[in-house]
């Protein structure tokens, strides 16, 4: 049997300085379902972290904050050999309804909520969702048509202004 | 294992802080852990923490800010504002419990 000798008393530094002064800003760019999950997931964990987060959605990511379409992003297996299908079946009628089925189920499966209730989550834990200008111009959408908690329809160039010093991922 | 002593009670923790052996989990010690990261206890802080301490009996994991939202009933803001910046693993420090694993 060993002893251990009580040390000095041990507790968690949760309050650390760099955490404060560290900002997130995500460029989410697609539009597809598998690829809206990474930067919402990132997006959640920063912000568990303490981190100021801004996730600026552009081109295809606009489907992701579309009222529209938000409900609705698929998955596909063609042009994605991770799947380890033969690219023929992709392109079968019904089959990108099928292989969205199967990963929404996968997701829900792990307790990860679907794309309007993770932004909710994000929205509630202090994120900040902003809109691209030149999508919305191209696709003729106004803030009504997006989600409403997206803060506002922004310049790239206001968004690399809101997120000076920060660190940056573009999906 | 370290094993420290925090207002009178000795307990086992990992190199963090964090109780690895729930079970030496006391109300009491609840309020020294809190004490320890500058959060006063209040009755909505225990719905959370009691919560949390049920949910591990039953899942054998700690839940995570999601969990603690929908299965829990506590909103994210409300968990935000109790246990501010790190509310995840703040709670599971204050109630004795392993950081939570889940990505979401």
């Amino acid at each position: 049997m060993t002893t251990t000798e009580p040390s000095a008393a041990i507790v968690p530094r949760f309050d650390d300085a760099t955490a404060s002064e560290r900002k997130l800003a995500i460029i989410c760019s697609k539009g597809t379902l598998d690829m809206a999950y990474p930067g919402l997931v990132l997006a959640n964990a920063a912000l568990g972290e303490g981190i100021e987060t801004h996730l600026f959605f552009t081109f295809w990511g606009f489907e992701m904050i579309n009222k529209q379409t938000m409900n609705d992003l698929k998955f596909t297996v063609l042009g994605n050999p991770a799947t380890h299908l033969p690219q023929g079946l992709g392109g079968l009628p019904w089959m990108t309804s099928m292989a969205t089925a199967k990963l929404k189920k996968s997701i829900a499966e792990v307790g990860v909520p679907e794309i309007p209730e993770f932004l909710e989550q994000i929205v509630a834990s202090g994120g900040h969702l902003w809109a691209c200008r030149m999508s919305a111009d191209m696709n003729h959408l106004t803030k009504d048509d997006l989600y409403d908690e997206v803060e506002d329809i922004i310049s790239a160039a206001d968004f690399i202004d809101k997120t000076a010093g920060a660190q940056l991922l573009f999906i | 294992m370290p094993v420290t002593i925090l207002d009178g009670h000795h307990i086992h923790v990992d190199d963090e802080g964090f109780l690895t052996d729930p079970a030496e989990w006391t109300p009491e010690l609840a309020e020294v852990f809190a004490a320890q990261i500058g959060i006063e206890l209040t009755d909505e802080h225990w719905k959370v923490l009691r919560f949390l301490r049920e949910d591990y009996q039953s899942q054998g994991e700690t839940a995570t800010i999601r969990r603690v939202s929908t299965a829990g009933g506590i909103p994210v803001k409300q968990l935000f504002a109790l246990f501010p910046q790190k509310p995840a693993k703040k709670m599971a420090y204050i109630a004795g419990l392993p950081k939570p694993h889940g990505c979401v």
